[in-house]
């Protein structure tokens, strides 16, 4: 803040200065001037893509939100009507399998990274390996579960849906709560190994519960970027135009909202595309709510 | 894979296991060679130590610093350092003279530091805890520990001085305890209605305050102070003085301080420490050590005359 | 555990940890240690499936393969070299704006432009971009970009389609609106890891620079900018290493048309969207073709992002005063 001030403050003076140093200055503050401008205009002609896509989303997604369109079956190539319901529930189904293998998975190797054995080698070496995941294309996760498991099981999955979403939320979740456990002070943890605690029940007593906030903010994260995630699902998941049918519907293709819209949004019928854009407002929505919860709780400091 | 899984069970208490006997091995064939080497380079030092003679009925720990490095650097070497049994040690010295980093390898809290390396021996009740077979968590279990720095948990004053009578697995009356603790840090009386608030409510010296509570509830043999008045305003450093001498009645207490006149109010003992700058490192070594009225009033060595007239005068 | 030598010690409440603290100590070490090999395993299964999988498309196809420029599944003829092309070219595209405007970003996020307030703004816009799902991208790029965009790339393709950058006419579906999508997409990345590299200047240099009666522009551009610039690169390589493997958005975007052509207005097709299309309905010599293509992929986005990596580390280090 006083950054600013004093360098508007050095500005002024300079503009005061001009009489005396003549051109020179002048030139020099008209560059800046300009270059002021165009930073500017780049800053807001980089926001207008996100204005005009949340426009989008509320007037075109919005009209057609309603109790149909949240739980009926997708309407087929002529018909009227219908809905996403089938998409939204496969895509929860398939977040919270993912969820499950890779958060428990994650914490406890963020946990070596941190607290264990954060200079060995196999230590390095995990988290190199889980900061080039992070840029691991998503398709290739789908292209490899879709490998091992779409060929073996003989069909697509909500179970190969989820793993292939496991495998890209698990580097985001090392990563993130890995800094979090980092930060949790020194100190703290020399009183609980001066009392003679084991590494264990320093973990459970005083790693873990203090650096949770932040964990959770990077689970909650993963678990928003899972939801986005289509790639990953288009040959492992597949689609479905029906409701995940019991424990064994897992084993069968299963609808998410990303692949309703990637499908829809090719069809050259209004309805389809009206429904792509209203799965998009609740996906981008869902995404939000993610998002949001994760700063509330990342704002929680200790 | 069996035996991976039990090689990757006990990885790094394997490493530090390996540390040990490595340094005991070293230290085991060092010993006369060392013993050469620092009467011929520091005469002072191992004489000066070895004048301090205690009775052995009397000493909790006898503590043989031979080498403490970290990585490459030896922080500290040739120290003799016995803990007396119900007295207060005070470690004097300039800054950087290596009396936290001995204080600290008192109860093997320096085994937390991967670069650490400990040659010598520190014997407590007759067992050395640098021996392999010695788990450093059993050590601190025994030999508490209070740090430069509050440092109460993120979780209740209550649950704070609990931890450790919990972590025993306590089986008495807990409340009781607890209030004991509290009381004995002279703390009880301000915290007793909000016993439920985070430890990390209170002020830097009622923190300081708790922290001592909370090493104290499970009464450990031997407490290990760490400059624990560094971060306090007067009137909460007279209440911890006073706590320390209450304390030793029942414990012993070795107390670093960077301040002289507190070392002159409670300790009984006084171990002065200083630097070795002449081999282009920084090691602390052991100037001198004896009652406190001797080392201030009339100190043997020269080194720790200068150093107290020029922190008196 | 070797019994406790302590025990004589009379003592009120301390003891030695109990068994169970001692298994569960030694079950916690065993398990975590595990969870972070998994991330080892996991790297080492994916390459190894697609290596396995790609097998009988190296052995069949050999390098040609990837020169190759046909893709004709009825006479088993398959060629990536378009797919690399397009890939590399969308993603140079993409890395040219959405750098230049992520780098525009981060100076006007860190260079005191903006009140507290304002930058807070903008940073939750450029979070939000990051956030917004690539299909979502794609439907917006359909629907809102292409037609935007159509009669500016008609213009110029009539007044300047002798040059082969507008060689051809938008038809709908093509090399520029995905670029466009992508740079989108892209930005957050290297804005972000940008704004870090300018936050790790420490401000005495700042002030140095202003000390020497520097304007603000000066500041950024001679001092700020270069000493900033390894974090930058790193932001650069890994923003081009997420264009690269990009998927959804391409694939609704470029027209998938397996052709190598300059003319930003003309269709074409990249690796990852190939995969995307025409995965679902592969017959089996197709699929081990595509995990050929798969393969590819992985080995350019694992280059890249290392490189990046690789950068960035270095970038940190200048500061740290280790290099």
């Amino acid at each position: 803040m006083t950054r600013v001030a004093s360098e508007a403050l050095l500005e002024q003076d300079l503009a005061s200065m001009k009489p005396l140093q003549g051109s020179l200055l002048e030139g020099r503050s008209l560059k800046s001037r300009i270059y002021t401008g165009i930073t500017w205009g780049l800053a807001i002609l980089a926001s207008l893509p996100l204005f005009s896509v949340l426009y989008m989303l509320i007037a075109k997604g919005g009209a057609r939100i309603n109790w149909e369109t949240l739980t009926a079956l997708p309407p087929a190539a002529f018909e009227f009507g219908g809905g996403i319901g089938p998409a939204i529930v496969g895509t929860a189904i398939m977040v919270g399998i993912g969820s499950a293998i890779s958060i428990p998975i994650g914490i406890l190797a963020a946990i070596y990274l941190a607290e264990v054995a954060p200079h060995s080698k196999l230590a390095e070496t995990a988290r190199f390996l889980a900061k080039v995941l992070t840029g691991f294309p998503s398709i290739l996760a789908g292209v490899f579960v879709y490998a091992v498991l779409v060929v073996s099981m003989k069909t697509y999955s909500a179970w190969a849906g989820g793993i292939a979403l496991a495998v890209l939320m698990l580097p985001t979740i090392i990563l993130t709560a890995e800094e979090t456990l980092k930060q949790v002070p020194q100190k703290m943890k020399d009183a609980a190994y001066g009392m003679g605690c084991t590494r264990a029940q320093v973990v459970a007593a005083v790693t873990l519960p203090t650096g949770l906030p932040g964990v959770i903010t990077g689970v909650l994260l993963a678990v928003a970027g899972a939801a986005g995630e289509s790639a990953p699902l288009l040959f492992t998941a597949l689609f479905s135009t029906y409701y995940v049918n019991g424990l064994e519907g897992l084993g069968q293709p299963t609808a998410s909202l990303s692949i309703l819209i990637y499908n829809f949004s090719g069809m050259p019928y209004d309805n389809q595309i009206e429904l792509a854009w209203a799965a998009s407002l609740v996906l981008v929505l869902i995404i939000l709510v993610f998002n949001i919860l994760a700063r509330v709780l990342g704002r929680q400091k200790f | 894979m069996n035996a991976t899984a039990e090689a990757g069970l006990i990885e790094s208490t394997l490493l530090e296991r390996n540390r040990n006997m490595d340094t005991n091995r070293e230290t085991q064939m060092d010993t006369d060679r060392d013993d050469h080497q620092s009467r011929t380079s520091t005469p002072d030092s191992i004489t000066a130590a070895a004048a301090w003679h205690v009775d052995p009925q009397q000493t909790v720990m006898d503590c043989r610093l031979n080498k403490i490095f970290y990585g490459d650097f030896l922080a500290v070497r040739d120290s003799l350092v016995p803990i007396e049994k119900n007295k207060i040690t005070g470690f004097i010295g300039p800054s950087g003279c290596g009396k936290s980093t001995v204080l600290r390898s008192l109860n093997r809290m320096n085994d937390l530091i991967p670069v650490f390396r400990f040659e010598g021996t520190v014997t407590y009740h007759g067992q050395d805890i640098y021996d392999k077979s010695i788990d450093p968590v059993l050590v601190r279990r025994y030999i508490g520990m209070v740090f430069q720095q509050p440092n109460p948990f993120s979780m209740s004053i209550y649950d704070n001085v609990a931890f450790g009578l919990r972590l025993n697995r306590f089986k008495g009356d807990m409340n009781e305890r607890v209030e004991k603790a509290l009381r004995s840090a002279a703390l009880w009386n301000e915290v007793k209605d909000k016993l439920k608030n985070s430890g990390l409510s209170l002020s830097g010296g009622q923190q300081q305050r708790l922290c001592i509570a909370r090493a104290v509830a499970t009464e450990p043999d031997v407490l290990l102070m760490d400059e624990p008045c560094s971060a306090l305003d007067p009137i909460a450093t007279r209440q911890v003085e006073e706590l320390m001498l209450e304390l030793k009645e029942n414990y012993t207490v070795a107390l670093v301080t960077h301040n002289m006149q507190q070392a002159t109010r409670v300790a009984d003992t006084t171990a002065f420490f200083s630097v070795d700058i002449s081999e282009g490192g920084r090691t602390g070594y052991l100037v001198e050590m004896g009652d406190t009225q001797q080392i201030f009033a009339d100190p043997r060595e020269k080194l720790t005359r200068e150093y107290i007239a020029g922190e008196f005068s | 555990m070797a019994s406790n030598p302590f025990a004589h010690i009379v003592t009120q409440c301390s003891g030695p940890p109990s068994a169970s603290d001692y298994a569960i100590d030694r079950a916690l070490r065993m398990i975590v240690k595990g969870a972070a090999a998994v991330i080892l395993l996991l790297v080492a299964y994916i390459i190894f499936e697609l290596g396995r999988q790609a097998l009988p498309a190296m052995l069949n196809f050999g390098p040609g393969f990837l020169i190759g420029t046909e893709w004709n599944v009825q006479d088993q003829v398959f060629g990536i070299l378009p797919e690399i092309w397009g890939t590399l070219y969308s993603s140079l595209l993409a890395l040219f704006l959405g750098g230049l405007f992520g780098v525009a970003i981060a100076i006007f996020l860190t260079q005191d432009f903006l009140d507290h307030r304002l930058s807070n703004v903008f940073r939750t816009i450029v979070e939000m971009l990051a956030a917004i799902p690539s299909v979502v991208y794609g439907l917006w790029g359909i629907y809102v970009l292409i037609p935007l965009i159509r009669p500016a790339a008609e213009w110029l393709h009539d007044s300047f389609g002798w040059l082969p950058l507008f060689g051809t006419d938008l038809a709908g579906p093509g090399m520029a609106p995905a670029a466009l999508v992508l740079a989108v997409m892209i930005l957050p990345t290297v804005a972000a890891i940008s704004v870090d590299a300018f936050r790790r200047v420490p401000y005495k240099v700042k002030e140095a620079a202003y000390g020497m009666g520097t304007t603000r522009w000066e500041a950024i551009l001679k001092v700020m900018l270069p000493t900033a610039s390894s974090g930058i690169l790193a932001a650069l390589v890994l923003g081009f290493g997420r264009a690269l493997g990009e998927t959804m958005a391409l694939a609704m975007l470029i027209g998938n048309s397996n052709q190598i052509s300059l003319s930003l207005f003309a269709p074409a097709n990249t690796l990852a969207s190939l995969l995307a299309s025409s995965f679902p309905e592969a017959g089996p010599v197709e699929v081990q073709a595509l995990m050929f293509a798969a393969l590819a992929l992985l080995a350019i986005t694992l280059i890249v992002n290392v490189v990046g990596l690789w950068v960035m580390k270095a970038a940190t280090r200048k500061f740290e005063g280790k290099a």
